[in-house]
């Protein structure tokens, strides 16, 4: 199958891997969020797509709090909190783009290479949806582990949960209270990492991560 | 095939050579002379690169006292492997007698060839520049190449073929659809092309006075007529790259092998004026964005080679259906 159909929801699903990738590049706070917006905008497009192609109108309720919420609201408030804790024009200090992007790539493979054989036999679209997925999640873990800045993991989090949307809304049929729910928890959840980065500056002066290691514990 | 069309192929494969040879001062002066229209500076004539070429091959050579015969023989390498490259790339007709030689992946070896013999040559003399330009422009080289090969790979996925004709002849006929890796393709063969013919954000070529340069580093030490062949190499590799680039993505009004002479006409206006968009294009863009510090330049290259790799692997996911 080699529809319209198949090449738009290719084409949604690559460019959100795309811009995982331009997540990983990117080394500015505030381009960072415009960058995440980008990424949820982009799901909502997809998300609506399979709704329309799958033909379940439940699904636009979900491309909507994708939209409404992750590409408006979070965003929003990420930058308002980046503002206020004077981090607006910094620039993150990345260890090696070219080789967190390989990795990244790799991440990519893994994931094809896992997905493809294991649905064998599933819808077509699903299956790339899955593998696609798959890729755009380990790429938020890939984020997360390797920034040192607490807001870039938070954005590396936000964009993890953007995959798992993803992957539900290719495989036919997620309930609507579970999208609702989750999308509610992303919006506590945000409130808490809203409190403890500021508790993280108040005590440190900084919200590196890297100025907490020595409080770790257990290693000497 | 018969004699007569041997003799007609053969007669086409000329023209296009000498076509592109004559065209590349040409396009290079339209480039300028667009960013000069659009900084609001009057800029020198469409025609002035033949006119510097002209004064070039009439000074006389300065060698340095410890220059080599490499140093005497690379402008001709260069100059010969880049022209060899042009004759491949279908410019205004399809089905080339000498494109049956080589295709996409011969045509990188040859440019790859060119820089190999620049950056000796540019070693060679013992500057201090020389030896600057030569190892950035391996270290751009390093990282282009392989995206190169990548994007070479994701179009031949695609259409099954290296063959430049047969891509392009493919990409008209072929119900190509929306694919995103074609889209990452283009983009990435454009960085390529910017980091390869060291323009802007990579390198600048209007200057001799930096330290940021690397192309203008390599050539400081040769003169006269040296310095004229290299420049023509230069020239006409920004023609060999856009003709690439057109012929792989905007493949209209090519000519097919064995059409009547106002058929070729037409082909050759088409590619004209494809060419004067994308110089216009070009200057836009360069006139747009500003010149990069050179340790970047490893990123921003790493972003054609990301694109490339995902492009495949995307095409991977799509054929594994």
């Amino acid at each position: 199958m080699h529809g319209m159909e198949f090449d738009v929801a290719h084409m949604l699903a690559g460019l959100l891997v795309l811009v995982s990738f331009m997540m990983l590049y990117q080394d500015r706070l505030y381009a960072l969020l415009n960058v995440l917006a980008l990424h949820a905008g982009i799901l909502a497009l997809s998300v609506a797509w399979q709704a329309f192609i799958q033909d379940a109108p439940h699904l636009y309720i979900t491309a909507a709090i994708a939209l409404g919420i992750k590409a408006i609201l979070i965003p929003w408030a990420l930058r308002r909190m980046v503002f206020r804790m004077g981090l607006h024009r910094e620039i993150e200090t990345v260890v090696g783009i070219g080789l967190t992007m390989l990795v990244g790539m790799a991440l990519v493979a893994l994931s094809v290479e896992v997905m493809l054989p294991v649905t064998a036999h599933a819808d077509p679209v699903t299956r790339e949806d899955l593998a696609l997925a798959l890729s755009v999640v380990l790429i938020g873990m890939l984020m997360m582990v390797t920034r040192r800045n607490a807001v870039s993991q938070v954005v590396g989090f936000l964009s993890m949960e953007n995959g798992i949307i993803l992957a539900a809304a290719g495989a036919h049929g997620m309930p609507l209270v579970v999208e609702i729910s989750i999308a509610f928890s992303i919006l506590v959840a945000l409130i808490v990492i809203g409190v403890f980065l500021f508790r993280i500056r108040e005590r440190f002066d900084t919200v590196d991560i890297g100025a907490l290691e020595p409080f770790g514990g257990g290693r000497e | 095939m018969t004699g007569m069309a041997v003799i007609g192929a053969l007669l086409v494969q000329l023209v296009q050579m000498v076509l592109v040879l004559a065209a590349a001062p040409l396009f290079t002066g339209l480039v300028r002379k667009a960013k000069a229209r659009l900084q609001r500076r009057r800029g020198p004539s469409l025609v002035q690169p033949y006119r510097d070429l002209r004064r070039l091959m009439g000074k006389d050579v300065v060698l340095a006292d410890n220059a080599s015969w490499l140093f005497r023989v690379a402008p001709y390498v260069i100059f010969a492997a880049t022209w060899v490259a042009a004759s491949l790339v279908p410019t205004f007709a399809a089905g080339l007698l000498f494109s049956s030689t080589g295709d996409l992946i011969a045509i990188a070896a040859l440019l790859g060839t060119a820089r190999f013999a620049q950056a000796l040559a540019a070693l060679d003399i013992g500057t201090a520049f020389g030896g600057i330009g030569s190892s950035r422009e391996m270290m751009i080289a390093s990282l282009a190449e392989p995206a190169m090969i990548m994007i070479v790979f994701s179009v031949a996925l695609i259409v099954g073929s290296t063959q430049l004709s047969t891509i392009a002849e493919q990409m008209i006929v072929l119900p190509v659809g929306l694919r995103v890796s074609l889209a990452l393709a283009l983009v990435a063969l454009v960085i390529v092309a910017i980091a390869e013919n060291a323009r802007i954000p990579v390198d600048n070529p209007a200057t001799h006075l930096e330290l940021t340069m690397v192309h203008e580093a390599m050539v400081l030490e040769y003169s006269g007529r040296h310095l004229a062949m290299i420049e023509l190499a230069t020239w006409l590799k920004l023609v060999v790259y856009v003709s690439v680039i057109v012929c792989i993505f905007f493949p209209f009004g090519l000519v097919h092998d064995g059409a009547g002479p106002f058929a070729y006409a037409g082909g050759v206006v088409a590619w004209a004026a494809k060419l004067a968009g994308i110089g216009v294009l070009l200057a836009i863009f360069e006139t747009a964005i500003a010149k990069m510090r050179v340790f970047r330049v490893p990123n921003f290259l790493g972003a054609s080679l990301m694109l490339g790799l995902l492009g495949v692997l995307l095409l991977f996911v799509s054929r594994g259906m």
